[in-house]
Formats: structure tokens, C-alpha cells, sequence
């Protein structure tokens, strides 16, 4: 024996849980849709893919280890590896490889390294920069190809999602009908255009299984979310069936499960109580029906989720856990 | 479906290695040194000074207070000073050293192992019996035992609770315990029912003590009203809040004591440290410790003289591993880390644990990623993650508002922190300036 022993408080064991582990198995979760994607995207899903997590690692590398001036990069914790998943699954998959470099740097220079890196930043930095894209480039973003062509990426012919289809219901125009919707099977293993990782249903089902298996996220924020949307588009639905679509559409359609899975549940942006996190899904779920029925664009998780993002130190601040033994307040 | 508490808590690896290990009895040591602190409260005073003969059993510190112990030899010899010793925490504290020759105990010591089962004191008489003998919280605390049994006069006590459960990975020596003396410990509950005037006591067990519920379950037949609760397996269940709540569903209020809820908790080491005070006689000088550690060549529970020195205890277990890194005093989620072997077994040693070098660091500590597992786990419903960023901005006035003083400094929520994060380091840190703020208020 060395003659020094360790002096320090307790705990003395750890359970073993690490910000790896967490984020890789996040990682694991998203393997079913990426492989969903590469069935009816092709080599468009992967060039996209590994080129926004490429970029996504590289700008983090490059700002820790140059600019920040770290000992360590921050590279290996795996959160640019899922953010730069979760960006490329949020694009269409004809994307051009420039403009990729650019959300990447958007979503990891400025929406998580500026504020500090992991653990910091206010918005989730892949919507942040899906975001910053589709306002940048509203035309690349909101054309996607057509299921099925696996070896074409630039110059894959291109037709409309569900929700634009959706939407023009909603806003009248000529021809569209809901005759005109892909099938629920469709909708559910992902036969539809759209981004690379929404369009499978199953698919994200099946990560989100995992990770309440692994208990790496709890069942609040997604079932709220979806919860809500399933009521609010219901209900709407249930008042006027020819121009809103039902909801299980809804549910399945567009980035609402791939962002009440994968987005709203990260947990830097969103609150630390069940409570919170109940009202955070329910706001989420609110603001993203109301987007897609009445606002400009047919998609509205995203915005949704960035909206909610801001309100998370708001909610941390005034809705607190249940105290142990808590005296009931008099009136 | 198994009684627990209703929130938080976590489930470490067991790591039970020295269950179903029989009790040894350790040798007398040479030379034992007995603190005079030895309890919360105030330190017991020596009446004893150098040169004085004692024996096994003689009262050689008073209790000095209303929340304070008497302290007894625990061999026979001669008092070789009185005196600082270091201790356990590393810094001097009064002590008494005495000289150990031969092993003569006080002839009132009833030494034998027959079970005493009548008890005719009244309930005024056993609790100064227990006061006399100095008997204090065996579970860790070290509280002691006759305070709790004189609640205010404003509060009545309904029920005796009594902690079987220990919930701390690697420690065994309750199990044991309630394995080869349920008898002893029946009696000492009844004996405890009657000083608190309750006809109603219930003994909770965890469910990975299959053996010591079926036995216990047995030995209650014939004694009334005590009942064997079996518990699902949960850290931190052995605390007082939350062994009360999964027993009898009421929550202590914040900042009340635990007999608000008509239940007054005792240990089963103390439960049998009341027997043998009041049936046998016998002052509180020996305790049961478990010797454990995945380096430890023999995990073992041993029963050890009070002042003997922590490396004679090593060393029944097969002596100190090559890369031992540290050694903590209790078991791993609230032991203390030693400074040294060298310092004295007390009443509040329940284990002593040997963690080899590599279990001996933390991993490097990140910055929170807000993952929320440490509110999850919190039993009291608090928020790790923010008390310990507001200590480390010394908002200490927040901290407060944030129900800071209800920590029980469980760790629960360290364990499980992703980012490592010293969390309950800060929590501590916060609970001592909060304290002292509160302190001054009331001063004024």
C-alpha cells in the first residue's frame, strides 16, 4: 500500500452513468430511422448525413481545441456526433453539400459553442440550425425528392410532402385533396417524401422504445407532446373533416415524431421537473398544430420546440418538484 | 406490491460480500482509546483521570447535557491518560487511553446467553437505564436513545419503527444481527414499547434479506404487536423521513422532528443494545462492524470492543490489501473517509470499508448537462443541480428558499450524475452557511 489514502466526502460509489453513455446510446436510438432513410433515400440520406455530422464534429474540434484552447476536445462526449444527425435528418436529402456546411457551423458555432459549449446553450443547436437554414434558403429546403430514388442526390426529382399537401388543403388550392395523402403503412415505415430521418414512424417508435428502456430520457416530454397534438388536431378535425386532417395524420406526418422523440427531449433545453417537462410537451404540442393549421409554413415542430426552448429557464423557475414532506401553505 | 418510500431513491450494486458471515468476536486490544464524543450533542465528560482502575462495563464519562451520552470501558486496566487524540475527522478531541490488562468485567454484567424475556421496570426505569448505559443510535447517527423516547410533552408516540433495512451496499452487520439474535431483538422492542408506552412496533426489512424476514417473522409470534414489514429494495430507505414514510405513509413535515408523525425510529443494533442494557445489564462497550471490500481477503462481521483501533479490525479481516486507496468508516454512500488506521472504533463505526486505489477517485467532473436525473432521484424532492450551482455562487439566501436544510445528504444524487458533478460536496456546503445563517437570525 501506498502510505496515502484518498480523503473525500461521500458518496463513495458511482453508479457509472457518464454524458457518453447517454449520448451514445441517443445515438443507438437513431440507428432504425437511419437506416429507414438510406432504404428510400439512398445515397442522397448518406452523403447528407455524413456530411453534417463531419462538419458538426469538425467545427466543435476546431472552436474547442483552437479558439477556446481547451486540453481536451469536447469531440468524444458525442453531442456534435448526435447534433449533426439530428441536422441532416431535418434536411432534405438533395441538400448541396455547402449549404450543410453552413447550418453545421450555424448549429454548432453559434447555437452551442458561443454559449458555452455542452450544457449551455439555450436552443437546441441542430433545430437552431435547421432553422437558420430554411430562412436562409427557403428554396432548397422545401423541395424534397421522391421516395425511391437510391442513387441520385443533386438532381433527384422532387414532389411535395404531406403536410404542403396539408396545407394547401387548408389554404384551398386547386386539385389538392386528402384522396392525394400517402397511406398510413406508407406514413408508418416512411414511403413518403420529406426530411431524411421523419419520414418512418416505426422507425423512430423504435428509438424512443430504447431510450425509455435505457431510461435515458422519461416518458414526459414525448407522450405529452404527441398526446396534445393527437387532442388539438382531433378536436379540430372532429369540427371541420374537410379541410383539417385527421389526427393520426397529423401524428405521423412531418417531423413531429422525430422532434417529440428526439428534439424536444434533449436535455439541455428542456425543464428539469416531470412537471415542467408535462408543460413544455403540452406548449409543444399546442404551438405546432397551430403553426401547421394557421401559419405560414406547413411544418411547425421546429419552431414549436425553439419557442418552447426559451421558455425552459421560465418554467425551471416557477414549477419545482414536489418537496418531501412539504407543509401545505394556509390560506 | 412491497411498502417504499413514495419519492426518488436509486438502487446501487449490492454488493453484500460478507452476508450470512457469522458474528467473530474480536480480541480484546491491547490499548483502547474511547472518545468523549462519541454521540451528536455535547461531549460526554471523564470522571476518570490517570492512574485509575477500570473494568469492562465502568462508566468513565458522564453525559454532560440533555442531548449528550454516558460513555463506558470497554476493557479493564489502567486509565493511561486523558487526553487529544486524533480521531477518525483527522483533528484532536478529548479521550480517555487506557492500558488494557486482563478482561474483568463489572460483576453486574449478566454474561451469559440466556434470554431474559421478563421486564418489570416501569416505563421511567428503562429509559434511565438506557440513559445510564449510554446507549445512542447504532444506525450511524448517534443520537441518543433516551432523547428520543421523552418526546415533547406537546407530542405523543403512536408506534416504535425499527430500521432492519440497511440499505447501504456492502454493509451486513444488521443482517446478522437480526439472523442470530431475532430472540434478543423482540425483547429489546418490546422493552422499547413499553419505555414509549405504544402497544404497536414494526420492523422493516429490505426484500434482499429473505432469511432475516422469514426468521423475524417467526420470533414474533410470541411477542404482541410487533409486526415484520418487508420492503422493496431501495437506497436511501434506511433514512428516518423516508423508512417512516414507506411504513406508515405519513410524511415528516419540513423542519419537524420525525415524532410529529407519532413513530419513534431505532435501529435493530440499538434495539439490541437496549436489551442487553436493560435484561443483561450490559453497557453500550461492543458493537457489531462489518469489514468489507472487494480487496479484503476475508469480508467479515465482527464484534468489536468500543476504542479498539481501526487496523486490529483490518487486520481479522486478513489484513490490508496492497492497493488500498482508501478506507471509509460506514458504508460508501455516507461513511467517512480515515485519515489514518490508526484511530479508535467508536459507537457510530458500522462498517469499515477498504476501497482499492481505482475505486478511490471520482471520474473528472463536466460541466451539467441538465439531464434532470439528479431531481429524479432526489428523495426529498429537491433540485441537486441548481443548489449546487447556487453554492458555487454563494447565493446562500437562495439556497435556503430552496429547501436546502431538508437535504438528508443521502448522495443519491452524486451517484448517479452523468457528468460527475460534485453535487452533494456543494449541497453540504450550502447546508452549512445556510445553517449558519439561520442560526444568526435566531439569535437576534
Amino acid at each position: 500500500m501506498s502510505n496515502k489514502l484518498t480523503v473525500s466526502l461521500s458518496p463513495h460509489i458511482h453508479g457509472g452513468d457518464s454524458v457518453q453513455k447517454n449520448m451514445y446510446g441517443v445515438l443507438i436510438a437513431l440507428i432504425p430511422a437511419f437506416i429507414v432513410s438510406l432504404v428510400f433515400f439512398g445515397l442522397g440520406a448518406l452523403i447528407v448525413t455524413v456530411t453534417s455530422v463531419a462538419a458538426c464534429v469538425f467545427f466543435e474540434w476546431v472552436i474547442t481545441t483552437l479558439f477556446l484552447k481547451k486540453e481536451r476536445s469536447t469531440i468524444a462526449d458525442g453531442s456534435a456526433i448526435i447534433t449533426g444527425v439530428l441536422l441532416a435528418f431535418n434536411l432534405p436529402s438533395n441538400l448541396p453539400i455547402w449549404i450543410i456546411v453552413l447550418g453545421a457551423l450555424f448549429a454548432i458555432g453559434v447555437a452551442k459553442m458561443s454559449f458555452g459549449g455542452l450544457g449551455n446553450n439555450p436552443f437546441n443547436p441542430a433545430l437552431a440550425g435547421r432553422v437558420f437554414l430554411l430562412l436562409s434558403f427557403p428554396v432548397q429546403m422545401t423541395t424534397w425528392p421522391v421516395v425511391g430514388q437510391l442513387t441520385t442526390y443533386a438532381d433527384a426529382t422532387t414532389g411535395a410532402t404531406p403536410l404542403a399537401l396539408m396545407k394547401g388543403i387548408i389554404n384551398g388550392a386547386p386539385g389538392a385533396s386528402f384522396d392525394q395523402l400517402p397511406d398510413s403503412i406508407s406514413l408508418l415505415i416512411g414511403n413518403n417524401a420529406g426530411c431524411i430521418g421523419e419520414v418512418s414512424a416505426i422507425a423512430l417508435i423504435l428509438g424512443l422504445v430504447y431510450m425509455l428502456w435505457r431510461k435515458i430520457i422519461t416518458w414526459h416530454i414525448p407522450i405529452s407532446i404527441l398526446g396534445t397534438v393527437f387532442i388539438v388536431a382531433g378536436v379540430m378535425h372532429w369540427a371541420n373533416p374537410s379541410i383539417y386532417a385527421s389526427p393520426v395524420v397529423h401524428l405521423l406526418t412531418g417531423g413531429l415524431l422525430l422532434g417529440a422523440i428526439f428534439m424536444a427531449t434533449d436535455y439541455v433545453t428542456s425543464p428539469m421537473t416531470s412537471k415542467g417537462m408535462i408543460i413544455y410537451g403540452v406548449a409543444i404540442g399546442f404551438l405546432t398544430i397551430m403553426i401547421r393549421q394557421f401559419g405560414a409554413y406547413p411544418e411547425g415542430m421546429s419552431f414549436a420546440i425553439l419557442i418552447m426552448n426559451a421558455f425552459t429557464p421560465l418554467i425551471n423557475a416557477y414549477i419545482k418538484p414536489k418537496r418531501f414532506g412539504e407543509v401545505a401553505k394556509k390560506k | 406490491m412491497l411498502k417504499t418510500f413514495s419519492r426518488g431513491g436509486i438502487h446501487p450494486k449490492e454488493n453484500k460480500l460478507s452476508a450470512h458471515q457469522s458474528i467473530k468476536t474480536l480480541d480484546v486490544p491491547k490499548q483502547a482509546t474511547i472518545m468523549l464524543s462519541q454521540h451528536i450533542g455535547v461531549p460526554a465528560k471523564a470522571i476518570v483521570k490517570k492512574g485509575d482502575e477500570v473494568k469492562v462495563g465502568t462508566k468513565i464519562a458522564e453525559s454532560a447535557g440533555f442531548i449528550s451520552a454516558a460513555i463506558h470501558s470497554s476493557v479493564s486496566g489502567k486509565v493511561f491518560r486523558v487526553d487529544k487524540v486524533v480521531d477518525a475527522s483527522g483533528y484532536p478531541k478529548d479521550a480517555i487511553v487506557i492500558n488494557v490488562d486482563g478482561d474483568e468485567w463489572e460483576e453486574t454484567i449478566d454474561r451469559s446467553d440466556e434470554l431474559v424475556k421478563e421486564c418489570t421496570l416501569s416505563s421511567d426505569e428503562i429509559i434511565q437505564k438506557i440513559a445510564d448505559s449510554g446507549i445512542v443510535g447504532l444506525g450511524g447517527a448517534c443520537f441518543p436513545t433516551q432523547v428520543k423516547l421523552t418526546p415533547p410533552p406537546s407530542m405523543k408516540a403512536e408506534c416504535i419503527i425499527v430500521n432492519g433495512v440497511e440499505c447501504e451496499p456492502y454493509l451486513t452487520a444488521d443482517h446478522q444481527l437480526m439472523l442470530e439474535h431475532a430472540e434478543e431483538i423482540m425483547v429489546g422492542v418490546s422493552i422499547l414499547m413499553k419505555a414509549a408506552k405504544v402497544n404497536k412496533a414494526f420492523i422493516g426489512i429490505e426484500n434482499n434479506k429473505p432469511d432475516a424476514i422469514e426468521l423475524m417473522t417467526k420470533a414474533t409470534a410470541s411477542y404482541a404487536g410487533i409486526e415484520i414489514i418487508p420492503l422493496k429494495v431501495r437506497y436511501p430507505q434506511g433514512g428516518e423521513k423516508q423508512l417512516i414514510e414507506a411504513i406508515i405513509k405519513k410524511q415528516v413535515e419540513s423542519g419537524k422532528l420525525p415524532i410529529t408523525t407519532g413513530s419513534i425510529v431505532q435501529n435493530v443494533a440499538t434495539v439490541y443494545a437496549v436489551y442487553e442494557a436493560v435484561q443483561k445489564n450490559k453497557p453500550l462497550f461492543e458493537r457489531l462492524v462489518t469489514v468489507t471490500g472487494k480487496s479484503v481477503k476475508s469480508p467479515s462481521n465482527l464484534l468489536v470492543r468500543i476504542g479498539t483501533p481501526i487496523e486490529q479490525l483490518i487486520d481479522a479481516a486478513g489484513g490490508l490489501p496492497e492497493d488500498t486507496g482508501k478506507i471509509v468508516s460506514g458504508g460508501p454512500m455516507m461513511g467517512k473517509a480515515l485519515t489514518s488506521m490508526n484511530v479508535p472504533t467508536v459507537k457510530g463505526t458500522s462498517g469499515v470499508l477498504i476501497f482499492t486505489q481505482k475505486e478511490s477517485t471520482r471520474g473528472p467532473s463536466q460541466d451539467c448537462i441538465r439531464c434532470s436525473k439528479c431531481v429524479s432521484v432526489c428523495p426529498m424532492g429537491l433540485e441537486p443541480y441548481l443548489l449546487a450551482a447556487l453554492a458555487e455562487h454563494k447565493e446562500f439566501e437562495r439556497m435556503e428558499k430552496e429547501c436546502i436544510m431538508d437535504c438528508i445528504e443521502c448522495g443519491s444524487c452524486q451517484y448517479t450524475c452523468p457528468a460527475y458533478r460534485p453535487l452533494l460536496d456543494y449541497c453540504r456546503l450550502g447546508k452549512a452557511q445556510v445553517g449558519g445563517i439561520i442560526r444568526g437570525r435566531q439569535a437576534k
